[in-house]
């Protein structure tokens, strides 16, 4: 019962990671950039939940109302402003700018809300439990939050396959060139992508705010376990990109369980597994 | 005819440098014998600013060689540079050798680390060999925290004897140090320019310019970025090491720090110059002229330091030397070759 617990809680928190890797993953797919600054702007989108939950005297699942349109404007006007001047076939510029991004944001959240740690309440929902057997409890929590983790995964499928936006996504992935001669203003298209790999970003900043403590200088590894997602369940595949999540936190769970200083360690460790034995991820659809 | 065809092939040389940058060059050596004599006319505060900056300018250079001439955009090099400072540690600390004879030590065992890591992280391309490499030193730095004999989370500490065994005196010391980071420095940029200057260099630079080019000219793209990759691996663990020799205390979280011996590392680049010798040397000035002027700002200075990269990059994506450069076409070090026809020369007369 105890693995079995140990295991169950890993796959929980694995939703939360799809959650950081899906917009990551997003973003790569359309437009071939990694944004160094995609953990740091998760840990922003908290700091944002932080702000609108004191300020409106709202809980934080509502304030998601508030936060995820920020974080949508915010990558809007960051791919318009700044990111699409870094696109091209160097891929330094984009990965540089995403880099000073990134020490900006987080020094800049170190200078308005210091270095302590903070935390969102969740009120009566934090400790909230379901039995499942005999002795096992999972929280109502982490449970929701798996739910929407698989509810933001399958949204994003639905928006690439079955919209418009989604089809200009596609397209302008395949080829820039064609697509912009199609009538399709790859700039914009660009931008829209930053705008919903964001709003995905508040979704994961909101619950990883509830989970637990957070501080300004989380971003990074934030960052670290969304690529280490993306690269175990294959690139360009979004529910890959979910099992990539889940193989994840089930790796955490399983080396805190034997050692509370291997946690991390367990995942990296997996994910250098993975890229050793099958580097093109587990499920795998673009061919690099 | 052939008599003819033989002569001409004598008096066709093929040169790097040019008058301006002899004199560059001469400048060069006259400032490097001026450094050299920091211990007669500087104060111990100078010395530790002087063998800093040498640090950076050698992990910069490193880097250079590394994104800006193989391609290989690595946010991980702080593996090494932490790889070779518990290198240090642990063969004076555990194997009581001493610090002088670890450090090139050092050096070779992550250069031989270097390979298997290779073949881990070359399997990732661009932006995500970026974050693979990262991820590496990630494992580095958690491994290091379990080495409980070297202090694990918390780090450790020289013995004083160890340091005694240097030199007696402290001021010694500091010489011997600031000597030592000087040689490492000069050391490091000589074998980047004669690297570059080889089969090797010509190599990378098409690599740079197109990589199926290079494929297709029977350049083997993937071994010269392997023998890239290892000689800035043994280069870097060796600066790491001498930096931390220098701290004379290490923790895990200092030595794999991703922002001292990375985002800074990069930025210096950005800033003096991608691509180019130059460029890591001129950003070095650049980055300590800010740190020793806005430091004192705190968080604002480093919130500075991620906009001046991002401007840089947006606006002078060669950065300042980069400017230079291009305006005058002066280069201290050249890499170009250049065919001088001495025959012509020679009918003149």
């Amino acid at each position: 019962m105890d693995w079995i617990n140990v295991i169950l809680q890993g796959v929980l928190v694995g939703g939360l990671y799809a959650m950081f890797a899906a917009g990551l993953s997003l973003i790569f797919g359309v437009m071939r950039l990694v944004n160094i600054a995609h953990g740091d702007l998760i840990v922003l989108a908290a700091y944002v939940a932080l702000v609108t939950t004191q300020a409106l005297g709202i809980g934080p699942l509502t304030s998601l109302i508030i936060v995820v349109p920020v974080m949508a404007l915010i990558g809007y006007l960051l791919q318009w402003l700044v990111l699409n001047r870094t696109l091209g076939d160097d891929l330094l510029p984009p990965l540089l700018v995403t880099f000073g991004l990134s020490v900006i944001i987080q020094n800049g959240l170190l200078t308005l809300f210091t270095a302590d740690s903070v935390k969102l309440q969740a009120g009566d929902l934090e400790v909230a439990t379901v039995r499942l057997a005999q002795g096992l409890y999972v929280g109502v929590l982490p449970l929701l939050q798996f739910a929407v983790a698989v509810a933001v995964i399958g949204g994003l499928q639905f928006i690439f396959y079955r919209t418009a936006l989604g089809r200009a996504f596609r397209a302008t992935a395949d080829n820039p060139e064609v697509a912009q001669l199609m009538g399709l203003d790859n700039r914009r298209v660009f931008a829209f992508a930053m705008a919903l790999s964001l709003a995905v970003v508040a979704i994961a900043g909101v619950f990883l705010a509830v989970r637990a403590n957070f501080d300004p200088s989380q971003g990074p590894a934030r960052l670290i376990f969304g690529f280490e997602a993306v690269i175990i369940g294959g690139l360009g595949s979004l529910w890959g990109t979910l099992a990539g999540g889940l193989i994840l936190g089930v790796a955490q769970a399983i080396g805190a369980h034997l050692n509370p200083g291997w946690q991390i360690l367990a995942g990296h460790i997996a994910f250098l597994v993975v890229l050793a034995v099958r580097p093109q991820g587990l499920f795998p659809k673009v061919r690099t | 005819m052939t008599a003819d065809k033989s002569s001409r092939h004598e008096s066709v040389r093929v040169v790097f440098g040019t008058r301006a940058s002899h004199i560059g060059l001469a400048l060069c050596a006259l400032g490097v014998i001026a450094l050299a004599a920091a211990p007669l006319w500087g104060g111990r505060d100078d010395l530790q600013l002087l063998s800093e900056m040498y640090a950076y300018v050698a992990l910069a250079s490193l880097w250079n060689l590394l994104a800006g001439y193989a391609g290989l955009v690595s946010v991980g090099q702080q593996a090494y540079v932490g790889l070779g400072a518990y290198l240090l540690f642990g063969f004076v600390i555990l194997g009581g050798l001493s610090p002088l004879w670890a450090i090139p030590l050092a050096g070779v065992i992550s250069a031989l680390v270097a390979i298997p890591v290779a073949g881990l992280v070359f399997r990732l391309r661009g932006h995500y060999f970026a974050i693979g490499t990262w991820i590496v030193a990630e494992v580095f730095r958690l491994t290091a925290s379990q080495v409980s004999p070297l202090g694990g989370g918390s780090g450790t500490s020289l013995p004083a004897s160890v340091i005694i065994a240097i030199a007696p005196s402290r001021q010694l010391r500091d010489f011997i140090e600031y000597w030592i980071a000087l040689a490492l420095v000069i050391v490091v940029l000589a074998a980047i320019v004669l690297l570059l200057r080889s089969r090797y260099g010509l190599a990378l630079k098409a690599i740079r310019d197109s990589e199926i080019a290079a494929r297709c000219s029977g350049i083997d793209v993937t071994r010269t970025k392997l023998l890239v990759y290892i000689v800035t691996a043994f280069g870097t663990a060796m600066v790491g090491a001498l930096i931390f020799l220098q701290k004379l205390r290490i923790s895990p979280d200092a030595a794999f720090s991703v922002n001292d011996w990375t985002a800074f590392v990069i930025f210096i680049t950005v800033i003096g110059g991608i691509g180019r010798i130059e460029g890591p040397i001129v950003g070095t000035i650049v980055f300590f002229a800010l740190r020793q002027t806005l430091a004192d700002l705190g968080t604002l200075y480093l919130m500075m330091l991620g906009l001046v990269a991002i401007v840089v990059m947006l606006a002078a994506p060669k950065g300042i030397w980069g400017l230079i450069a291009a305006r005058s076409g002066f280069s201290v070090f050249p890499l170009e070759r250049k065919v001088v026809f001495e025959e012509f020369s020679g009918a003149r007369k």
